[in-house]
């Protein structure tokens, strides 16, 4: 075997690429397709330094420089969109690590695997409906007249009054995170839960020795067990930061909110498909994806450090 | 060695379980209200204190989507998209992730960092629109079916899953004279059946889920609309009136029709949900597995 493996590594590239002809020629077809789908319509950002008229097609079209540019750094309803994407990202990127990773120190603390089972299956399972789904769910749950929510607190004198919680600015903010902890808290909590199985036992058995009580285990073996893991994937979602949830927001959204649900994808949507700006909105969208693409790598490089630091 | 249970231990487990099952209750109890609401008779629901139990039972939430032809076809549609859509997405990911879970294919490298770039970044909404109207996608079926043939997520847990099995299977199997055709869908295939399990459920799913792309690039074609666009279209009627006291305006509205927004909503959430539950407790022991054992097997 020595031998053969000796003479093809003496091949040329060509060669290779001959006598492998047949894996080329699977996947060859999808490598074009990716570029079709994913390289190629980055070229549809020209239109960004245009103004796009679709029966000009994009040559025809006038040329307008950074125009496009200027009017959406000159649109207070742009950097409100701006805002509000932050805003609604960072507290979803808080509430559901916190939810995550609590929900997963609970599991393990559970000896009886029937109903660690049970629990686990009960909470994937929003994370399988849609958000169309989901979002049904939550305007019948908070609903002002027949919503369980306000049910449960008038009859518990919390209130007199149902609330009209879709409708209210900040409430909204807190709608969004809470819905998203509860469609993704269970599924979260996977990647955190086989962090724990793969903590050394004998860690546990030692603290035991020291007279470590349960929440002294978990505040010093688990907890600085999944710690890469949670750093880790914290750093990553830093890249989804300008990502607040396009399908979310759009379901949830209503005009009374308006000031508190733009977000940047919806101002894209709203300003492209809805107003036929195609250029104002490809620049808005080309300024999201820009940012995004320099937060991806800066979490990337950050990982890949902090990675290399906790393996040596 | 069996130790006695401190007073630590007690608090910790009782703290544990009461709120593991308030989580668990918290998680299923809205399914189970709308499933309530959705049996429940419309105008009976408006006076609100449904929880988990119909208070006047009625098909008639049902019959209404039922009888609707526009809703029987979404539902034809949505069923055919996620079919087509799985198999051919499964096909399409198996001829990705052979190639690349391949240690010594000469254009691993290259193929790989374009197909997994791609995870990175994206065009944005405007580009992705422009380059379906110019590909003819836009009010068709295919517009379903076509973007969606690769994810790049699932090409990377088969990628790893395969990776994961002995080479030497290959080594036999290409001594013996097979086709790298054969090897793949003869060998490879039935071995790699969990983690394709795990990305059929998903891909399965995101199909039967999706509205966005119905809403963008199909919304003049209402006969290929699909079950979540429907529900989509009902819910934002439903959230223009926010805080116009919908309820009572449905009530009114509901003297002549017997049935309310509200209840043909939560018949509706219940359709569009159905055939998750029903596949899911078969398929949510497989997809765990299938998801970490590309990795764990890497250790």
């Amino acid at each position: 075997m020595d031998a053969v493996y000796y003479t093809e590594s003496k091949k040329t590239f060509w060669q290779k690429v001959k006598e492998q002809k047949e894996l080329v020629l699977m996947i060859f077809p999808f490598v074009l397709y990716v570029i079709l789908f994913h390289y190629i319509p980055l070229w549809w950002w020209v239109i960004a330094f245009k103004e796009y008229r679709p029966f000009q097609g994009v040559w025809g079209s006038e040329w307008v420089g950074l125009q496009q540019f200027k009017d959406l750094f000159s649109d207070s309803g742009f950097w409100l969109a701006m805002r509000n994407t932050l805003v609604i990202s960072f507290l979803k990127l808080i509430t559901s690590f916190a939810a995550a990773i609590t929900l997963a120190l609970m599991l393990n603390e559970v000896k009886n695997m029937l109903f660690k089972r049970t629990i686990q299956t009960i909470s994937y399972l929003p994370h399988f409906v849609s958000w169309v789904v989901a979002a049904s769910i939550v305007i019948s749950v908070l609903s002002p007249e027949s919503g369980i929510l306000n049910q449960i607190l008038m009859s518990l004198k919390i209130i007199k009054q149902p609330i009209v919680w879709m409708g209210e600015g900040h409430y909204f903010w807190w709608i969004l995170a809470l819905s998203n902890v509860w469609k993704e808290t269970g599924w979260n909590a996977i990647v955190y839960l086989a962090a724990m199985t793969s903590i050394d036992p004998e860690l546990y058995d030692a603290a035991s020795v020291d007279g470590c009580g349960r929440l002294q285990k978990i505040r010093y073996v688990t907890l600085p067990g999944i710690a890469p893991t949670i750093s880790m994937l914290l750093i990553l979602n830093v890249g989804w930061l300008l990502n607040a949830g396009f399908e979310q927001v759009l379901l949830l959204r209503n005009p009374l909110v308006q000031d508190y649900s733009q977000i940047l994808d919806t101002y894209v949507l709203d300003y492209g498909i809805t107003m036929y700006r195609y250029s104002y909105a490809t620049a808005a969208g080309m300024f999201k994806s820009v940012v995004s693409i320099f937060l991806v790598l800066l979490a990337n490089k950050i990982a890949a450090k902090l990675n290399a630091s906790t393996v040596v | 060695m069996l130790k006695k249970k401190t007073a630590e231990d007690i608090i910790v487990d009782l703290v544990v379980y009461i709120s593991l099952i308030f989580v668990g209750i918290v998680t299923l109890y809205p399914f189970l209200n709308v499933l309530a609401i959705s049996f429940n008779d419309a105008l009976d629901t408006v006076r609100g204190g449904i929880y988990i139990w119909p208070r006047k039972w009625t098909l008639k939430n049902y019959e209404i989507i039922v009888s609707n032809p526009q809703i029987y076809n979404a539902a034809l549609v949505s069923v055919a998209r996620t079919v087509l859509g799985t198999v051919l997405g499964i096909i399409c990911t198996m001829f990705v992730a052979y190639p690349l879970s391949r240690k010594d294919f000469v254009l691993r490298r290259p193929f790989s960092a374009i197909m997994v770039l791609t995870m990175y970044f994206g065009a944005g909404l405007i580009p992705t629109y422009l380059l379906y109207r110019s590909l003819g996608l836009l009010n068709t079926f295919w517009v379903y079916i076509v973007p969606a043939l690769l994810g790049m997520f699932n090409v990377v847990v088969v990628r790893s899953y395969i990776e994961s099995l002995p080479s030497s299977l290959i080594e036999s199997a290409k001594i013996d004279g097979a086709s790298e055709f054969r090897i793949l869908w003869q060998i490879i295939f039935p071995l790699t059946l969990p983690a394709i399990a795990t990305i059929a459920l998903f891909i399965g799913v995101g199909h039967w889920n999706s509205w966005f792309d119905v809403y963008i690039f199909n919304s003049q074609r209402p006969d290929l609309s699909t079950l979540q666009y429907e529900l989509q279209k009902i819910l934002a009627s439903v959230s223009m009136q926010v805080g116009r006291n919908p309820d009572y305006q449905m009530g009114a509205m509901a003297e002549t029709q017997q049935v309310t927004p509200n209840s043909v909503r939560a018949s509706m959430t219940i359709v569009a949900t159905a055939p998750i539950i029903m596949v899911y407790p078969f398929l949510q022991r497989y997809f765990v597995k299938g998801l970490t054992l590309g990795s764990v097997k890497g250790e």
